[in-house]
């Protein structure tokens, strides 16, 4: 088992620099996700830490050990490709056994290990077929078996779940977790779906256009996001432009001014500003509520999904605010068109810096 | 490091480039040079005699050729896209085997081919002297020679690339898009017309091409039937056996200017790719043949034109069975027994040049298996400077006539040189193997190509990840996988190696006579049985190479070619 170290590692592919002066550490047993749309550079960091690439400039180490320039035939990394890259013309145990025989084991070992894999990963019946007929689940396990059964000293999994339907990703989501906390082996993730990394992860690295963002635990990336990016982009966001003045906060967009619970940075002083609040955080009603950040608005649309029912409220003309309320039953459904009273707790307003305002 | 992946790649790109330079860049310049030269003195005479007032045969055979191709792109279009029309879209009886069979002109080497035409519709062909034989005429009402003759057969051999190239665009192309005309209000002729036609341009655009490069190319036919007709790729053969091989270098540089164009107007073509389909995993969509009047004109047509298909195989089998000199002044042979066949186990003088063929096939194909498998890796999995270049340089013997190829390695190898080892290779055995490597190179590195482009990177990255060294990964994992490709494409090369005449014809020798050349001594003598047992054995042994290549290696036969 390793830590991983990167430091100051930027990835040039001609003039398109993928990767920006990202400093990292990944401690050792940990669930780590690099989280981003796609063309952000968190594949091009998983593949320079599995040795795919090398990076323009900066060092990857594992533990204290220089890895910068190793070839990933000598990294001992335990890969899962987005295709699961499982060997077309090999069998199951043939497949998960590949490593292990490169490695020069011993004919009984090896057989002994590729079926204590396969039984972890629950496959112990399908070893001697072909990989052509398993199921994409099926397929998924054996390529996570393959990895494991070397003993890599990381886990690095690569959108490992994007080519499997709603329900089995979620099954396998599980599947994952479990086999890690069993190995309890460091493992990267990279995924651009917020929900497997919120679920899963130790730690999260956000990342855009090639740079990591912000580096922390699911909370804290979901409840003090770093700027407007990471906060538009982990789970949903009211997000308004607002002016900072003598200490208050002045909405245009809102047409007043808004009280905000924590100070704000000092270093944020001189930015453009955003404040974001989560649509659950927002309290609605039919009756008058007082306080701070109270406001009136329309009920446009409604939608059910089961668990939750969010509502679009029309603020003023083209100002629009999402609300996100627990299903309590359906006497508490708000009817499209019906004017209501809204509410900003203050303890839930974040003040963030704007950095997508460009686009 | 970064250096010991390029090291890797030019280890590999070393024997690659070493055997391009020699034998295929190496020759053309020869010939080239060759063109320059009259008298050991350099000077663009040759050039202005062949256009010149001089000697106006060449510039009419230029001309002969590029129209005799021109016509036979049409004719086989005529043939091919109809058929790829009827059989892909209808449904009635028996559609299957149809189409099955419509492809079965590529089972016969050209040579062959071209034979069992010249028995059916000759001067003295079957055809024409039954019907003489059946309505009591004084003289044979028709037989086939000169242009009309190069143009059937023509027609008959190349239609495929059209049939095939029409079906399998024909069937990606995605119903709904016909289906999302009709809904928006057309009709069938306006959705033909402003629909699928212009889905089959590319196709249709790409089979024009390969079939007038390879008409231009086409040698047999004109050899055997042309008379006192000239084509371009004849001259270079005359021009050679006159001696005058200045003459025939020239004509073989013009001859290459025009299919080199072609072919890079082809590659451009090809990359340009307008009409991609959007959706995949389209089903078949045939339209049920109802009207039963219809239904069974359509296949009473199917199985006539299967029989005009079929007849010169038949043709071929069944004088392969008429002994020597049991057929003389009848008009239909009357003795049949497998004699011709067992002599060829008796007669070494018989069998020899069968051994010859089967020994340089395979020496030639082993080349290609090995140059083919190293150089497609290289062009599809590494990065280089220079690639494209690489890649044109592979597919010049396949653009290249086979006279200009044969033409080529005269001029290069008619004194010693390093790529031949200090030795002088025209006039001995190994020219014929090298000929036949040089000509099938494009051919493994196709199909290599089309195998290794389907592999994912990942596959191997995966197999490195886990620990696995370069060449293991190569060994364990893409060798494997890529097998089946390499194997079809080596077979074919084998199979086209027994079979090839144009390049037999100018470099072989007494003792490495292939079949190829026999089989052209037998129809002098006028042993026909002989002859026809020979262009059995490589119809059969075509047969059976497109059957393991179908049934053991997945390949598809449009893909055979």
């Amino acid at each position: 088992m390793s830590a991983v170290n990167l430091s100051n590692i930027t990835k040039k592919f001609g003039d398109v620099t993928a990767v920006k002066e990202l400093d990292l550490k990944i401690e050792e047993g940990e669930f780590f996700t690099f989280l981003g749309p796609s063309g952000c550079g968190k594949t091009t960091t998983l593949r320079m830490i599995a040795g795919f690439y090398y990076p323009t400039a900066g060092k990857v180490k594992f533990n204290d050990r220089d890895m910068t320039t190793v070839p990933p035939e000598k990294r001992n990394t335990g890969m899962v490709f987005q295709n699961y890259a499982l060997f077309p013309h090999m069998t199951v145990a043939e497949n998960v056994a590949f490593g292990l025989k490169v490695r020069k084991l011993e004919r009984s070992k090896i057989k002994e290990k590729v079926k204590e894999v396969l039984g972890k990963v629950r496959l112990e019946k399908f070893i001697d077929r072909q990989v052509s007929q398993l199921s994409g689940g099926q397929q998924q396990r054996v390529a996570l078996a393959r990895a494991l059964a070397i003993e890599p000293d990381i886990l690095l999994l690569d959108e490992p779940l994007s080519n499997l339907d709603a329900r089995l990703r979620d099954e396998m989501r599980t599947e994952i977790l479990r086999l890690q906390r069993d190995y309890g082996i460091t493992t990267i993730y990279v995924t651009h779906d917020q929900v497997e990394a919120l679920s899963m992860s130790d730690r999260i690295a956000v990342f855009n256009e090639g740079m990591c963002q912000q580096i922390g635990t699911p909370t804290e990336i979901y409840n003090d996001p770093v700027n407007d990016f990471v906060a538009e982009f982990i789970g949903e966001t009211n997000l308004y432009n607002v002016a900072y003045k003598d200490n208050r906060f002045h909405c245009a967009a809102l047409g007043m001014e808004i009280q905000v619970e924590k100070p704000l940075d000092e270093r944020l002083r001189n930015q453009e500003l955003k404040i974001s609040i989560r649509p659950e955080a927002i309290r609605v009603s039919d009756e008058e509520i007082t306080g701070p950040n109270a406001l009136r608005g329309k009920v446009k649309i409604v939608q059910f999904t089961g668990a939750a029912v969010h509502t679009l409220i029309e603020l003023s003309k083209g100002v629009q605010l999402k609300v996100t309320t627990l299903n309590e039953g359906s006497f508490t459904y708000l009817q499209e068109g019906v004017e209501v009273v809204l509410q900003l707790p203050p303890e839930k307003i974040r003040v963030v810096p704007s950095i997508r305002e460009r686009a | 490091m970064l250096n010991a992946e390029k090291r890797k790649t030019a280890l590999l790109l070393v024997p690659i480039i070493l055997v391009l330079a020699g034998y295929v860049l190496y020759p053309s310049i020869e010939t080239t040079i060759e063109s320059f030269q009259r008298d050991g003195a350099a000077t663009l005479k040759n050039y202005g005699d062949f256009f010149g007032s001089k000697a106006s045969s060449n510039l009419e055979a230029l001309w002969n050729s590029v129209y005799i191709s021109i016509l036979s792109v049409l004719f086989s279009a005529l043939i091919g896209v109809p058929l790829a029309f009827i059989f892909n879209r209808y449904d009635f009886p028996g559609r299957k085997f149809f189409s099955g069979a419509a492809i079965m002109p590529i089972v016969l080497p050209s040579l062959v081919g071209v034979m069992s035409f010249m028995f059916l519709y000759g001067e003295a062909g079957l055809v024409p002297n039954a019907i003489k034989d059946l309505f009591n005429l004084s003289k044979v009402p028709f037989s086939i020679g000169g242009v009309s003759g190069i143009l059937l057969v023509h027609a008959y051999t190349m239609y495929p690339y059209f049939y095939m190239t029409c079906s399998s665009a024909i069937n990606n192309i995605d119903p709904s898009l016909e289906d999302a005309a009709y809904n928006l209000g057309s009709n069938r002729w306006t959705v033909f017309l402003k629909v699928t036609f212009p889905l089959l341009t590319p196709a249709l655009v790409a089979a024009s091409l390969l079939v007038f490069m390879v008409s231009m190319a086409s040698f047999s036919a004109p050899f055997l039937l042309a008379g006192g007709f000239r084509v371009l790729s004849l001259q270079i053969y005359f021009s050679k056996i006159n001696g005058n091989l200045e003459m025939a270098a020239t004509q073989s540089v013009i001859l290459s200017v025009v299919s080199i164009s072609f072919l890079l107007f082809m590659r451009w073509f090809q990359n340009r790719r307008d009409y991609r389909m959007a959706s995949k995993g389209i089903g078949a969509h045939r339209s049920e043949v109802s009207n039963p009047f219809l239904k069974w004109t359509m296949v009473c047509l199917g199985i006539v034109a299967m029989i005009i298909l079929l007849l010169p195989h038949a043709t071929l089998l069944i004088l392969s069975l008429v002994p020597e000199g049991t057929w003389t002044w009848q008009i239909y042979p009357t003795t049949f027994n497998l004699e011709n066949y067992i002599l060829l186990f008796k007669d070494t003088s018989i069998w020899d040049p069968v051994r010859n063929s089967l020994f340089m096939a395979f020496v030639a194909s082993f080349g290609c298996f090995a140059f083919g498998i190293i150089t497609s890796y290289a062009l599809v999995k590494r990065k280089f400077i220079g690639k494209n270049l690489l890649d044109i340089l592979v597919m010049i013997p396949w653009a290249l006539p086979a006279t200009v190829v044969g033409m080529n390695l005269i001029l290069a190898f008619n004194k010693p040189t390093p790529f031949s080892f200090g030795q002088t290779l025209v006039g001995t055995f190994w020219i014929l193997p090298l000929a036949y490597f040089v000509r099938f190179i494009p051919l493994v590195v196709r199909s290599t190509s089309a195998v290794l482009e389907q592999l994912d990177d990942s596959i191997e990255e995966a197999a490195q990840n886990l620990g696995a060294k370069w060449f293991y990964t190569f060994r364990k994992i893409v060798l494997p996988i890529i097998m089946p490709g390499v194997l079809s494409g080596t077979l074919l090369a084998f199979v086209q190696a027994v079979g090839e005449f144009p390049t037999s014809v100018l470099l072989y020798t007494l003792s490495n006579r292939p079949i190829s050349i026999e089989i052209m001594n037998q129809l002098r003598m006028f042993n026909l049985g002989q002859a026809a047992a020979y262009g059995m054995i490589q119809v059969g042994l075509i047969a059976i190479v497109l059957f393991i290549s179908y049934k053991f290696l997945g390949v598809k036969s449009e893909n055979s070619m």
